[in-house]
């Protein structure tokens, strides 16, 4: 058997300097949103001319006056992925780039995928996705809160929040881009980690029924490690199954299956250091369960 | 537990059979297979383009002000009550009127069955919201007022956005109302929507008006520009005839001048009202105008009364049949913004599926390694169940003709991923509880039921998830959602009836051995 419990202080400790930093970078650096999210507009480019490169489009696309813009590589040599923060919701700035791209380039582009948002629409979804999540959290937090006791709900919800600011830091951190399926990843993962919690707290229950002379300290660390193949062996599978996204599944599930590879990451780590070191600081004991069963 | 009548193992594997009988429809010709039914792929993967259109309502609203204004104006008049300064501003009719006429003129407004201010009894509302200060009137449109613009307007726009994507003869478009001011398009198989969008941005207004030379008609006049921008002329405001009365406009080639022309037909009554006009107005010059530019502006020569004509005005060919095509569908409501474009191009979409494929597969072939190194014959056991749900949810996927998008593909392969957790779940449980049952049946029997409230509750909290995004998602996401919700129902149906019934034929033909899984 593992002492988890060893460590809970420890741990604890680390994740809310992680936390804390997290939220500290949310606020200095902030994300990185994408197209979706800031509005403008999005050109993924497949050139057939091998000479075209990152430095000459960008000289070519600094000549169009449209404002800020961003060239990088996508993916394999001769895709490069554009994006344009103009956002005024005019729909012919595509029309305009095709047009001017032939003229200083040549006809030598396929356009793979061109999205336009406009600032309307981009807050919209921006709202809409943060309800989004909150909503699954609150969502979560009840279902745990009907089926265990508000201990347990909030041992969980305070994982989960872990989880999210975490991943969500990272983010920031290494500022890659958040769009539509990131805010996708990290509902995934706040389902993912709300399972690995709910696996653990569902022994827990089980053990405070049992084992009337042990203290919860004790018991989750024993409940931990009873499901402890589990947790390792799921989580090794979804691991494998989300790294084959991300490194076959194209550019595009890059960012999303990277998203999910972290939350399963920390979703497994918070079920262990978060969720059950705030049952030990709730005090929770085998009254807690018995009062459950009474009503 | 463990004893399955011959009834429910039928049952099982007829369903299964039938999943995949389903499932592999989508990899067939259609024109072979059985069942037409296939899963539908989004614009993601099989390219195309999705915009979203927003009406801009501001210019109905302004007329509607105007007609009420009109209105009030000629309904005092003739109930002989005084007003003064009857007027538009800020999006409000304003007016000023004695004290004595206030009761009279607000009994007006705010009747039931007053046609000044319709009554919405569905809603319990007037159109207008009255507010009197002193002896001022201020009108502005309530909120149901607005409401009842805007959907009427959508109605009319969907059904011209309609008849123009249809025009273009596009590949089974999809036209939809979002929210009440919204139009969403998509067009599967479009990779340059340039086209469709110059259409759909022109309101497609048309009117035929004298130009004048001076300000002496009674309705006014105004200048308006050239479609070249180079000219302006003098136009009458009174209309002749709008685009409401063309039966039929056709591009055409003009023989003797050489010139593409759009020539049209007009129904009777505009034939009439031509033919009346026209004759009137021999000499002038007649404009036709465009949403709010002249086209051209030719000199009547002789009276029209043949209900058709062409207009001229330096067209190619595109462009007449553009303009033939926009004149046929007739004008929109109010026009429209596009306010969100997707377009994914045909190759992008077809690497997209491919890289999907193989990611699928290289996920599940480590899954199915892992698990088979972890637990041996169990092993086998859960990667055959893992396999039979694959084929369950691309069924029932296919029977629902959902449509699948790249994050979909995702959903699915992470549901290989997340699958196992449950056959693991029960595995694991078997394990502990076989170190203190010797009976391995009994051992089975109880792994099975204590996991079970851990399964639920950890598939559950999953589905929540998977729900809220399904309702606050859009397009893409959505997909991604759908697969993992029909995800967790097919998991729960292949470990609780499939795997269950295989371990259980282990078990029992096993059941003296040691150390069972």
């Amino acid at each position: 058997m593992i002492n988890f419990n060893k460590f809970y202080k420890l741990f604890n400790l680390m994740s809310l300097i992680l936390v804390l930093i997290s939220i500290v970078l949310l606020f200095i650096k902030g994300l990185n949103y994408g197209v979706d999210f800031k509005g403008g507009t999005l050109i993924e480019l497949r050139s057939s001319d091998k000479k075209i490169n990152v430095t000459s489009l960008r000289y070519s696309f600094g000549n169009m006056n449209l404002g800020d813009f961003n060239v990088k590589k996508f993916g394999s040599d001769n895709d490069f992925l554009i994006k344009v923060e103009k956002n005024d919701n005019s729909s012919n700035t595509i029309e305009i780039i095709k047009k001017e791209l032939r003229v200083s380039m040549g006809d030598t582009f396929t356009f793979r995928r061109v999205e336009n948002v406009g600032p309307k629409v981009s807050s919209e979804l921006l709202k809409s996705g943060i309800i989004a999540i909150a909503m699954s959290l609150a969502a979560m937090l009840f279902y745990i809160w009907i089926r265990f006791e508000w201990q347990f709900s909030l041992g969980a919800i305070l994982a989960l929040f872990h989880d999210v600011i975490i991943t969500l830091g990272l983010f920031s951190l290494f500022s890659l881009e958040i769009n539509l399926s990131i805010v996708a990843a990290v509902l995934t993962i706040v389902g993912y980690s709300m399972n690995d919690t709910v696996v653990i707290f569902d022994r827990v229950r089980e053990n405070l029924k049992k084992f009337s002379d042990i203290k919860i300290f004790e018991l989750t660390n024993i409940s931990i490690n009873e499901t402890l193949s589990r947790t390792i062996i799921t989580s090794v599978t979804t691991l494998l199954a989300l790294i084959s996204i991300y490194l076959f599944g194209g550019e595009v599930l890059k960012g999303f299956s990277l998203a999910m590879i972290m939350g399963v990451i920390f979703g497994t780590y918070s079920s262990i250091y978060i969720a059950n070191p705030i049952l030990v600081k709730l005090r929770v004991s085998q009254k807690t369960i018995l009062k459950e069963d009474s009503e | 537990m463990l004893y399955f009548s011959k009834l429910r193992i039928t049952l099982v594997s007829l369903i299964t059979l039938f999943f995949i009988f389903i499932a592999s429809s989508n990899f067939q010709d259609s024109d072979n297979s059985l069942i037409s039914k296939r899963i539908n792929l989004g614009l993601d993967l099989q390219g195309g383009s999705y915009l979203l259109l927003e009406i801009d309502n501001g210019p109905i609203e302004l007329q509607k002000l105007q007609n009420t204004t009109t209105f009030i104006r000629n309904y005092l008049k003739d109930k002989e009550v005084d007003f003064t300064d009857l007027r538009i501003e800020d999006k409000a009719i304003f007016f000023n009127t004695s004290a004595k006429n206030k009761k009279t003129i607000e009994s007006f407004f705010l009747d039931k069955n007053s046609e000044l201010n319709p009554y919405y009894s569905q809603y319990k509302s007037h159109q207008f919201d009255i507010m009197i200060n002193e002896n001022q009137f201020r009108l502005t449109l309530s909120k149901y007022g607005l409401i009842d613009i805007k959907t009427s307007s959508q109605d009319q726009a969907i059904e011209i956005v309609r008849r123009r994507v249809d025009e273009v003869g596009t590949n089974e478009p999809n036209i939809l109302k979002r929210g009440n001011n919204r139009i969403l398009v998509e067009l599967p198989g479009l990779d340059d929507p340039m086209r469709i969008k110059s259409l759909l941005g022109k309101t497609a207004n048309l009117t035929f008006r004298f130009v004048t030379q001076k300000d002496n008609a009674s309705f006014g006049v105004e200048t308006l520009q050239f479609e070249d921008g180079n000219n302006e002329a003098l136009v009458d405001k009174r209309i002749i005839l709008n685009g409401e009365n063309l039966l039929d406009a056709q591009p055409q080639m003009n023989n003797q001048t050489n010139e593409t022309v759009v020539s049209f037909k007009l129904d009777r009554v505009g034939a009439k009202r031509f033919g009346k006009a026209t004759r009137n107005g021999i000499g002038k010059q007649l404009a036709i105008v465009l949403d709010g530019k002249i086209v051209s502006a030719p000199v009547i020569r002789d009276a029209i009364v043949s209900g058709s004509g062409q207009i001229s005005g330096n067209f190619t060919f595109q462009s007449a049949t553009d303009l033939a095509l926009l004149l046929r569908s007739g004008a929109l409501p109010a026009p429209l913004n596009i306010i969100e474009e997707r377009t994914v191009g045909p190759d992008l979409g077809q690497d997209s599926i491919n890289a999907g494929v193989f990611a699928l597969l290289i996920g599940f072939l480590l899954v199915i390694i892992f698990m088979f190194l972890k637990y041996k014959i169990f092993g086998l056991i859960a990667n055959l169940t893992l396999l039979v749900n694959l084929f369950l949810l691309v069924g029932i996927l296919t029977i629902f003709e959902a449509t699948l998008t790249l994050p979909g593909i995702a959903g699915i392969i992470l549901t290989v991923g997340m699958a196992v957790d449950a056959n693991v779940l029960i595995f694991e449980r078997i394990k502990e509880e076989i170190k203190n049952e010797k009976n391995n049946i009994i051992a089975f029997d109880t792994g099975y039921i204590k996991s079970k409230t851990a399964i639920l509750d950890a598939n559950i909290t999953t589905l929540i998830a998977a729900i809220i995004l399904f309702f606050m998602g859009s397009g893409p996401i959505k997909g991604f959602s759908v697969t993992l919700v029909v995800g967790i129902f097919t998991t729960l149906f292949s470990v609780y009836f499939i795997a269950r019934m295989l371990t259980a034929l282990y078990v029992v033909k096993n059941k003296d051995k040691e150390k069972l899984i």
